[in-house]
């Protein structure tokens, strides 16, 4: 674990694995929860936890240093599930690249359970992990202007749904009506770092 | 709400509802949002007898005009402008008391770029996660406001201290940011170490909520390859591949994959928010304050 000193009061942890990633932050979430760790901001990220407004960095950066962090993330007990119409324009482009049929795909995604790694691009926009290396996509070559809300999509080692329209890159295999963010509902977000996702088929999304 | 409000006459080029923000959702993507000019915010506040916290108008260089439905106190501060009341000129950075129907206009900013303005009562738009803030990022809170857009205010304190004038700090001739390294200074050449603190920077037009944005020498990378996506904080200096840093504003995302060479201090910020296009930039690097233990 390498802890950088960010500004006047942030610490950026950085660990060796997304995975390592997940397991700090489900510790330093449950620190702060039991009340000894006061800081303001519990940020993961692909291979960082960022600590940000924290009374005594020097002093933390030392007992981080020092501290073992589980290998894994606790399995939490919270699990949501996505309604999904496997019917994303990308869904040939991935099963090609997956090198099996179509509904393979829809077959392999609704199988696996995954688990939001951290957030970040948009308000309630998670990226999930679980999908096994073999199955990594890259990002289209050309982003689209305009991706609609509740598009199902992968890049990288990561599946995320689009909260709102916006422009993205990321290849779309499917959509979904669930409200990934409504400011309005407590939570706002759907999905929040930790939390157990499966998606599950639907002809019609799950629309009421 | 009884007849309490404000009717935005003129709403200026870009003119947003703004408190404090909303910190404490970054790990749901959520921007910290909030006044840029944190203390012209609070002293605006401050002036109509309003809590530091209460919701003011922020307005960005060409001001706005406002009519109250009731009788108000109101306070602009912030970059120096002409303040009219039914056309006749009012106090800048003083309380002013205006009665229901007139027509506050908040002039083009003669220094600076963000002009803020306080009513008694705040502007009572609902709060969303906590804040009222208008998040130009990811578009939570009320929408910029627009020629006639009307909005509520709340019930007005009693101001424990009335002031004629409040002196507040003019917007900079030069920019001097003093920059904390890291947390991937690594990333860039030596060389780019130095232009960074020595290079002659200008405030970019393309600065916005989201960041500043400057003109200048580019910052050669040691490396190739990207960053995995990380945190943000507010005051980092991320380096896009272009070489030119982009200093975060309030209304930053609260991840990225860009490396980020330093991070200004949070006092230094609010004069960044009224430094006009052009505006020399200068970054000094500074120590990490010791064992600091800031709230």
């Amino acid at each position: 674990m390498n802890v950088l000193p960010v500004g006047d009061d942030a610490l950026l942890v950085e660990v060796a694995s997304g995975r390592e990633a997940e397991a700090l932050h489900a510790e330093l979430t449950r620190r702060r929860a039991e009340g000894s760790l006061a800081v303001r901001e519990i940020v993961p990220a692909a291979r960082t936890v960022l600590l940000d407004g924290v009374a005594d960095p020097d002093r933390l950066a030392r007992e981080l240093t020092a501290a073992q962090v589980p290998p894994t993330p606790p399995r939490e007990a919270r699990a949501v599930e996505i309604p999904v119409r496997y019917d994303g324009p990308d869904l040939a482009d991935v099963a090609a690249r997956w090198g099996v049929a179509r509904e393979e795909v829809a077959r392999i995604h609704a199988g696996t359970e995954f688990r939001v790694a951290f957030c970040g691009f948009a308000p309630g926009f998670g990226y999930l992990t679980g999908l096994p290396s073999r199955y990594e996509v890259p990002r289209r070559d050309t982003p689209r202007t305009a991706v609609p809300a509740g598009s199902v999509s992968l890049a990288g080692p990561y599946t995320g749904v689009y909260p709102r329209a916006s422009p993205g890159g990321w290849q779309v295999i499917g959509t979904t009506d669930a409200v990934l963010w409504d400011p309005e509902r407590v939570p706002a977000a759907l999905l929040s770092p930790g939390t157990r996702v499966r998606f599950v088929p639907r002809r019609d999304g799950g629309r009421p | 709400m009884t007849g309490r409000a404000l009717v935005v006459v003129r709403a200026g080029a870009l003119t947003t509802v703004q408190d404090r923000g909303r910190p404490g959702h970054a790990h749901l993507g959520v921007p910290r949002s909030g006044a840029l000019d944190t203390p012209s915010a609070a002293l605006v506040n401050r002036l109509v007898g309003n809590p530091v916290e209460a919701a003011v108008l922020e307005t960005t260089l060409d001001g706005c005009a406002l009519r109250p439905r009731c009788p108000v106190t109101v306070a602009v501060g912030g970059a120096p402008c002409r303040v009219r009341v039914d056309g006749r000129p009012a106090a800048w950075g003083a309380p002013v008391d205006v009665p229901a129907g007139s027509l506050v206009e908040v002039g083009t900013a003669e220094r600076g770029v963000r002009a803020y303005v306080a009513v008694s009562g705040g502007v009572r738009v609902e709060p969303v996660l906590g804040s009222r803030s208008t998040d130009l990022l990811s578009g939570l809170g009320p929408p910029p406001l627009a020629d006639g857009t009307v909005l509520p205010l709340g019930r007005p304190g009693v101001p424990f201290a009335r002031v004629d004038v409040a002196p507040q700090p003019g917007p900079p001739a030069e920019l001097v940011l003093r920059v904390v390294p890291g947390p991937r200074a690594d990333w860039f050449t030596p060389g780019a170490l130095r232009t960074f603190v020595t290079g002659a920077y200008r405030v970019s037009a393309a600065s916005n909520r989201v960041g500043l944005r400057v003109e200048g020498p580019a910052l050669g990378r040691s490396r190739p390859g990207e960053l995995a996506s990380e945190g943000m904080v507010l005051g980092a200096v991320q380096v896009p591949p272009d070489g030119l840093p982009v200093v975060f504003l309030a209304d930053h995302p609260t991840t990225g994959g860009y490396p980020v060479i330093g991070v200004v201090r949070a006092a230094d910020l609010p004069a960044a928010a009224q430094a006009v296009p052009g505006t020399p930039v200068r970054f000094v690097t500074v120590r990490r304050r010791p064992g600091t233990t800031r709230a």
